[in-house]
């Protein structure tokens, strides 16, 4: 069994024990509700099998969500030991568990909550909005999601079984090499991400085609949402960067596999070399998660001032310049490595350069406001908020662009508190301001509106509460990843911090109840128009939740706004005078059997067992080529079956 | 009636805010420059910081106003759907962020030359070479010209520049004085050039600001900045001791260990710090001067 004895099993470790039991008995229940209440067969036909955008989309969103947790667990563990290690204090986590917690926060927090977030909101609206039935490769979309599953099934699983990495989310060389670093702790980390890389690679390739070659007649690129155009922006980033994670993750594999030399202290490596290629992949990604955020933020102000966005062109135009742009900052991340004062000048006014485009879109979102109608609803205060927070954390990012700036604030808890205010103040409030605007069309009924202003205000006061100190501290000299600190003048700071990471639960805690109290009124609160919004785009021009087949006829787009301008127009809702009958891809268990031994794979590789990696590859492979082989089952569905189902929803629309 | 409340309210706060600032005054790290590097780029923190608030202030505070005065139901708010596209406003739009960045890009390039960490500094006195070595988990300075060395402790003349030369003997480290400015990463086998200077005698904390390991938030060390003659005194005390720096001890200290207190050493083989390189980086065919 290579490497794996039972003393991997941390029995030693009372929190992670503890944590462990408790993942266990949550697992088995649901799978004993599941089991009990006969779902199997629904659950397996409707959703682990599917090929339908919609609800590959909503599975992303529901992993987020449970990354969400994992990752925030970790992050008011770390709030806590810090609370209290002042001094001579040791805290309650010692070091080798401490830095743990802090690399998985990391890798969880960005690869499995943040980007299957963007990801599932991009995959169910992209084509609902482009006004087509399906993405371009609808059982490869199931694919990539099961391994980004995957992935995040392996990060997990270290929480039982062995230990995670202790390196920090990117895993810097020499640390993580095999001589420093000789536990399985980094080999989890680069399984589980060349895993998920691979499911988020294909899903770029999937949505940029589906953007490129599938959009509704009359669909031009310049009526296209700037939703779509941000998805593109976004998605062209990841086809371009995650190759480079790829090959540079396998590069570190080698070294600690088969012993090549290529970020190694000795046999002519250079660590050097890994923090360039970490980082080339590593700032597009970052524009990976807010370039979808801007997007939602666009539709999001949009439909609540009640006119089109100002400065359509502008907004595209802004989108592309940050998507080129953004390969061209990385050294940014390490100007305290010596390279020259040319260089890093360089490089700290190319960064610089990305906040003309990014200033332009906060300019145009002001200005949409101006002279809008605006309606309060939840996901509009996620957008105010956003661009209250987001300048500040654009100000300071700006400021560690200049070279001797960041000189004193690098891997600062100042740049701690940078990062968090532009992914959660831009990332995270754009994630709920999309799964508030889009759940009606998801689900069919509205979310309540009360538990959303609170689970708002809880997460805006909650991160100025716990990350603005962060930034005094780090004008104070305090350095990040500390496991205990000598200075107690620090205490106090620490301590709000965690108050505001205690106020951001309450948010969590808040979003939750939203969503049981919403289900549990859900008879009360249908939308049956499909746009309780009044809506901009074609999403709401079909019912909530759309059908299968998405579009019943193939909208024809006029303009930009397509679906404002039919309301407009009054072609919006009309009952088609011809029907013709639709294709569809059928169910396919590609995606969850291959994802099944890509685990077996994953898991044999991290602990050296040989034979069973051969094995799950083997078996992944003949499921991927079987799979491809066989002749696909579609499903069709009749032109009147289609006619019957609209004059049944126009006639429920109609009395209202 | 409610005002006691408030009064309460107001006092605790203002009790809390009062600790904080009191807390904050015994050590404020960049905020407290003790050298001419570290006040130079607290002046480029804050500079650019106020030209950047100049434009965010404002937006903030549009957004804010402009969401409230359209709100839907304010009547007297004027609904304009038609105010999407304005060449004019695109020019200013574009022109605003792209003149702050113009104005910054000169504060960066300048900034960046000026204070460049190899750049040695201009000084009547005369500089003091040490030679930096990050170790699991402790800081060795080598005075290669004084022959002296020590552990987690840095004695250096007020006014005297002081020229850095940075390695480290296992994983990545970062050499960070926040009192006297810029740090820089120490790497295996390989040298980084940084130069510093005290302008007032005193003690400020140093520490790696490069996550190292398990015991990576023990790797502080305590810089002294003292006047010439207490230097001197210094010199005189440690070239009285009897422990040197040699190959043997070397590798002795190179032995993980936290939490190390300091000391030093009378004595230093003048070609250990080739040693260490060499040590570090194995095969490293010709070890590259990162500068």
């Amino acid at each position: 069994m290579g490497k794996l004895t039972w003393a991997a099993i941390p029995l030693d470790n009372p929190i992670q024990m503890g944590a462990s039991v408790f993942v266990m008995l949550f697992i088995g229940s649901v799978l004993a509700i599941v089991t009990f209440k006969g779902w199997w067969k629904y659950l397996w036909s409707e959703w682990l099998t599917t090929t339908d955008h919609k609800h590959v989309g909503v599975m992303y969103v529901l992993l987020a969500l449970l990354m969400l947790l994992r990752g925030f667990i970790d992050a008011i563990m770390m709030r806590s030991q810090l609370a209290i290690a002042a001094g001579s204090a040791p805290g309650y986590l010692p070091p080798q568990h401490y830095d743990q917690i802090f690399s998985a926060h990391g890798t969880i927090m960005i690869f499995f909550m943040a980007m299957p977030f963007m990801v599932g909101l991009m995959n169910f609206v992209v084509p609902l909005q482009l006004g087509v039935r399906d993405v371009a490769f609808p059982v490869l979309n199931a694919v990539s999601f099961w391994l980004t599953a995957t992935g995040a099934l392996l990060v997990n699983m270290s929480l039982v079984i062995g230990e995670f990495a202790r390196t920090g989310w990117l895993a810097y060389p020499p640390l993580s090499e095999l001589q420093f670093s000789p536990g399985v702790g980094v080999d989890y980390y680069l399984w589980s991400l060349q895993i998920a890389g691979v499911g988020t690679l294909l899903s770029g390739i999937n949505l940029v085609t589906t953007i490129l070659k599938l959009r509704a007649p009359g669909m031009g690129y310049m009526r296209m949402p700037v939703f779509c155009w941000t998805a593109l922006a976004s998605n062209l980033l990841i086809v371009a960067a995650f190759p480079i994670l790829t090959a540079t993750l396998g590069m570190l594999l080698l070294d600690r596999y088969i012993g090549a030399h290529f970020f190694t202290n000795d046999g002519g490596g250079n660590a050097m070399l890994y923090f360039n290629l970490i980082w080339a992949w590593g700032h597009p990604e970052v524009y990976i998660l807010i370039l979808p955020a801007f997007g939602i933020f666009s539709e999001v102000i949009a439909t609540f001032t009640g006119k089109a966005l100002f400065g359509y062109r502008s907004m595209v135009m802004a989108t592309m310049a940050i998507c080129i742009l953004s390969f061209m900052v990385w050294l940014h991340h390490f100007f305290t490595m010596g390279a020259g004062a040319n260089v890093n000048a360089f490089f700290g006014i190319m960064t610089m350069i990305i906040a003309i485009p990014t200033g332009v879109k906060v300019f145009n979102w002001l200005f949409t406001l101006y002279g809008g109608r605006v309606r309060f609803e939840v996901p509009v205060l996620w957008a105010i908020g956003f661009m209250v927070t987001f300048v500040i954390g654009g100000l300071t990012g700006v400021l560690m662009a200049v070279p001797p700036a960041d000189f004193v604030l690098h891997n600062s808890v100042f740049l701690v508190a940078h990062f968090h205010n532009v992914i959660i103040g831009g990332v995270l409030f754009g994630a709920m301001a999309g799964y508030n605007y889009w759940f009606p069309k998801v689900f069919g009924f509205t979310l309540d509106k009360r538990l959303g202003h609170l689970s708002f205000w809880c997460w805006l006061i909650g991160f100025y509460v716990a990350f603005m100190p962060l930034y005094l501290l780090g004008l104070f000299g305090m350095t990040r990843r500390m496991q205990h600190y000598a200075n107690t003048a620090w205490q106090p700071y620490l301590i709000v911090a965690e108050v505001g990471a205690i106020l951001i639960l309450c948010g969590i805690l808040a979003t939750i109840a939203q969503l049981v109290v919403s289900i549990r009124s859900r008879a009360s609160r249908r939308d049956l128009t499909g746009d309780p919004w009044d809506g901009r785009t074609l999403e709401w021009s079909t019912t909530s939740p759309p059908p299968r087949y998405n579009f019943a006829v193939m909208p024809c787009v006029e303009s930009q706004d397509a679906f404002a301008y039919m309301k407009a127009k009054g072609t919006a809702g009309v009952i088609a005078e011809k029907y013709e009958s639709i294709e569809l891809p059928g169910s396919s268990p590609n995606g969850f059997v291959t994802a099944f031994f890509a685990v077996i794979t994953g898991f044999a590789l991290i602990w050296h067992i040989w034979w069973m990696a051969v094995l799950g590859i083997i078996c992944a492979l003949l499921t991927l080529l079987a799979f491809g082989w066989i002749e696909r089952v579609n499903v069709e569905i009749s032109g009147e079956e289609l006619a019957r189902d609209a004059r049944a929803r126009m006639a429920k629309v109609e009395p209202v | 009636m409610q005002m006691p409340k408030i009064w309460l309210f107001c006092r605790i706060s203002a009790a809390c805010g009062t600790a904080l600032l009191l807390a904050s005054c015994r050590n404020v790290g960049v905020l407290d420059p003790q050298g001419p590097v570290s006040a130079a780029e607290k002046l480029i923190l804050f500079n650019a910081t106020g030209i950047m608030l100049v434009v965010v202030a404002p937006v903030i505070l549009l957004t804010l106003a402009f969401a409230w005065w359209y709100r839907a139901s304010n009547k007297r708010a004027k609904f304009r759907p038609d105010l999407v596209y304005s060449g004019s406003i695109e020019l200013v739009v574009w022109a605003i962020p792209a003149m702050v960045v113009f104005l910054l890009a000169g504060v960066a390039w300048i900034g960046a030359h000026d204070l460049d960490p190899a750049a040695k500094l201009k000084s009547e006195a005369k500089p003091l070479r040490v030679e930096v070595v990050s170790l699991d988990w402790k800081w060795l300075f080598i005075y290669p010209d004084l022959h002296v060395a020590s552990v987690n402790q840095l004695m250096v003349p007020v006014g005297a520049p002081i020229e850095f030369e940075l390695t480290s003997a296992t994983v990545m480290n970062a050499f960070f004085i926040p009192q006297l400015g810029t740090q820089i990463y120490t790497m295996p086998g390989m040298t980084t050039h940084l130069n510093l200077m005290a302008d007032h005698a005193g003690s400020y904390p140093g520490f790696s600001s490069h996550f190292s390991g398990d015991g990576f938030s023990d790797m502080q060390f305590v810089v002294q900045a003292l006047p010439a003659l207490e230097f001197a005194a210094w010199l005189e005390n440690a070239r009285g001791g009897s422990a040197v720096l040699d190959a043997d001890a070397y590798n002795e200290l190179a032995k993980p260990s936290k939490k190390v207190a300091s000391r030093s050493y009378g004595d230093v083989d003048p070609k250990i710090y080739e040693y260490i390189l060499q040590l570090a980086a194995p095969m490293a065919a010709a070890t590259p001067e990162a500068n």
